[in-house]
């Protein structure tokens, strides 16, 4: 009986088969929260009467959207998740070892396991093949005492990708086109499925764009197969081992199928202030940028920080916008130095924050003044996102960020030298 | 709020109407992160981005009336749970988004389903979810509110997550 990569993952896990509708109450094989719903987690792990976790080796705290922590109610809040994890035997990834979801990604997440966290973007998992979703922090403490979460097996949504990309265009930018076909609610309780041809060549670090975005879709889950490509990530990662083949099956049950030519996409941009409000860079160009935000969990990695490495090199941020890069982990930071991206970015008159949500969350550093524009490769650009509800943001792929970086303006990558 | 079953209460009160896709950003913005382990303070800036007379014109039992996509993006409890601590008796919207929903439920408070066009800001309500029944007082109307999964009545009807922990210790008892 042919499954959908959800179904299977479910039924594995179950021990028995499940199908979409059904409600399963799964083993969760990591649970985590961070600073920014942490502390009320633990509480009400305690209101609950939980006192133990279940399984703190597969439960981890990460010190990430405040890192560093600016002021004292938030040094107060990572004292007591620091307390908390020592309590519990958990790991905690304290300030500048990274964001979740990309530790996640490099150190913990397997094909096949179910991944649940204090985070809507921990839908980023699936591009690893585990099903990862967020929750609110009441459901987290549920699964740190009882290692156990209630799930409805979603129905699922195909989306099938081909060709491959042009010049300048990346995976952020099939994304963009996937998020404006469907709309920040068209795959609300769904599961997104990547399949298709070009799924073959799509990296672990472009599957994770994809898999970050789902939830701005509205979507539960953004699963690829785990397949030579997640093997290749995780023997990178030194953790091949732990690769397990997770196909996708012919004849699977999808609602619906969404079709997407990588080779026919242009860069695109959403403007403000949802990300379904996607146009082509090329008809936004001029638009005066203030800040560029190069970071976050979606479209920071070290394949994303080399093309504005590359963009950059020899030439200089424009005088009126501020240049903000971010490597989402302490690996990635570190690669890029040895790598030399970070002497070009910094040489452009870019500056580098510690690793962490950094800009995106708007509780730390690069809040927007009045008026101001942003141009970010986030995947959330909600009224109020980046620290100031009177700012305006603009998402898009890193190349369009560095090549708007040079000109002050959105621009088109394309029409770079 | 008791112990007692959400689902048995009747609620009454004030329509406070906003539009399509209100994001958690706007309930609960991301600039007040250091007032997360101070919920009262926290509570005085619910929907401050979408309506700034909001907290100071709420009153318990009152109810927060939206277009579709409540909710949408952030999993953070704490957008349900301001709305909760400011008196929103709860939320009745034409659909939500669904990690909202599922905090929602959580905390034992309650969202409904129903065409919210037939609402008005001010108007008065009156919600049996036992009943499955909405009332607006102030139109004369009722409005036919959609189903709750199963599971969701199950959580809701013990007043939300945690006190459903404290009596079952894990969640077998919803498998049945």
């Amino acid at each position: 009986m042919p499954q959908t990569l959800s179904e299977k993952i479910l039924s594995a896990n179950k021990g028995s088969a499940v199908k979409a509708g059904d409600i399963t109450i799964a083993n969760v094989d990591l649970v985590f929260c961070h600073d920014a719903a942490g502390p009320l987690c633990f509480r009400e792990m305690a209101d609950m009467g939980l006192e133990k976790v279940a399984r703190p080796d597969r439960a981890f705290v990460f010190l990430d959207h405040c890192a560093p922590s600016p002021r004292l109610e938030l040094s107060n809040d990572h004292q007591f998740l620091r307390q908390s994890a020592d309590k519990h035997g958990m790991r905690l990834f304290d300030i500048g070892y990274g964001i979740c979801h990309q530790v996640i990604l490099e150190e913990l997440a397997v094909p096949g396991g179910i991944t649940v966290g204090t985070d809507s973007h921990t839908c980023t998992a699936g591009a690893l093949c585990s099903f990862g979703t967020g929750m609110g922090a009441s459901d987290i403490a549920a699964a740190l005492g009882t290692g156990k979460s209630w799930l409805r097996v979603p129905e699922s949504i195909q989306v099938k990708l081909s060709g491959k990309f042009p010049r300048e265009v990346y995976a952020k930018d099939a994304v963009l086109e996937l998020e404006r076909r469907l709309g920040v609610d068209g795959a609300t309780y769904k599961a997104l499925e990547f399949t298709g041809d070009a799924v073959d060549h799509l990296t672990v670090s472009e599957r994770a764009t994809f898999s970050n975005m789902a939830v701005e879709m509205g979507a539960k889950v953004g699963l690829f197969p785990s397949d030579e490509q997640t093997r290749i990530w995780m023997e990178q990662h030194g953790r091949g081992e732990q690769w397990k083949p997770i196909p996708l099956d012919e004849g699977a049950t999808y609602e619906q199928t969404i079709e997407i030519d990588l080779s026919r996409l242009q860069p695109l941009v959403a403007c403000p202030h949802q990300p379904d409000n996607v146009h082509p860079a090329a008809e936004m160009k001029g638009t005066r940028i203030h800040q560029v935000f190069v970071g976050t969990c979606t479209n920071a990695r070290l394949d994303d920080i080399a093309i504005v490495a590359r963009i950059l090199k020899g030439k200089k941020v424009n005088k009126g916008t501020r240049l903000i890069v971010v490597p989402p982990s302490r690996k990635v930071l570190r690669d890029a130095m040895t790598q030399g991206y970070l002497v070009d970015i910094v040489e452009a008159s870019g500056t580098i924050g510690t690793p962490g949500c950094a800009a995106c969350y708007g509780a730390h550093m690069g809040a927007l003044a009045d008026g101001e524009n942003a141009l970010a490769t986030q995947n959330r650009n909600f009224k109020g996102r980046m620290g100031n509800p009177k700012g305006n943001i603009y998402l898009s792929s890193p190349a369009v960020a560095a090549a708007s970086a040079l000109a002050g303006a959105i621009a088109d990558p394309r029409e770079l030298d | 709020m008791t112990s007692e079953s959400s689902t048995q209460n009747v609620l009454q009160g004030r329509a406070f109407k906003f539009g399509d896709d209100v994001s958690t950003d706007l309930i609960t913005p991301g600039r007040y992160m250091h007032l997360r382990s101070n919920l009262q303070e926290l509570a005085k800036h619910s929907m401050e981005d979408a309506d700034p007379t909001f907290t100071q014109r709420v009153k318990p039992g009152d109810f927060v009336v939206a277009g579709k996509n409540f909710g949408m993006g952030s999993s953070r409890e704490h957008a349900p749970l301001v709305l909760k601590l400011c008196g929103v008796s709860a939320v009745v919207a034409k659909s939500c988004a669904r990690i909202f929903f599922r905090n929602a439920i959580n905390l034992g408070l309650p969202v409904v389903m129903c065409d919210t066009d037939r609402i008005s800001e001010g108007d008065r309500l009156r919600l049996s979810l036992q009943e499955a029944v909405l009332v607006n007082e102030t139109t004369g109307e009722t409005l036919k509110i959609g189903e709750l999964p199963p599971v969701m009545l199950r959580i809701l009807g013990e007043g939300g997550i945690k006190p459903f922990i404290r009596k079952y210790g894990d969640f077998d008892a919803l498998a049945s």
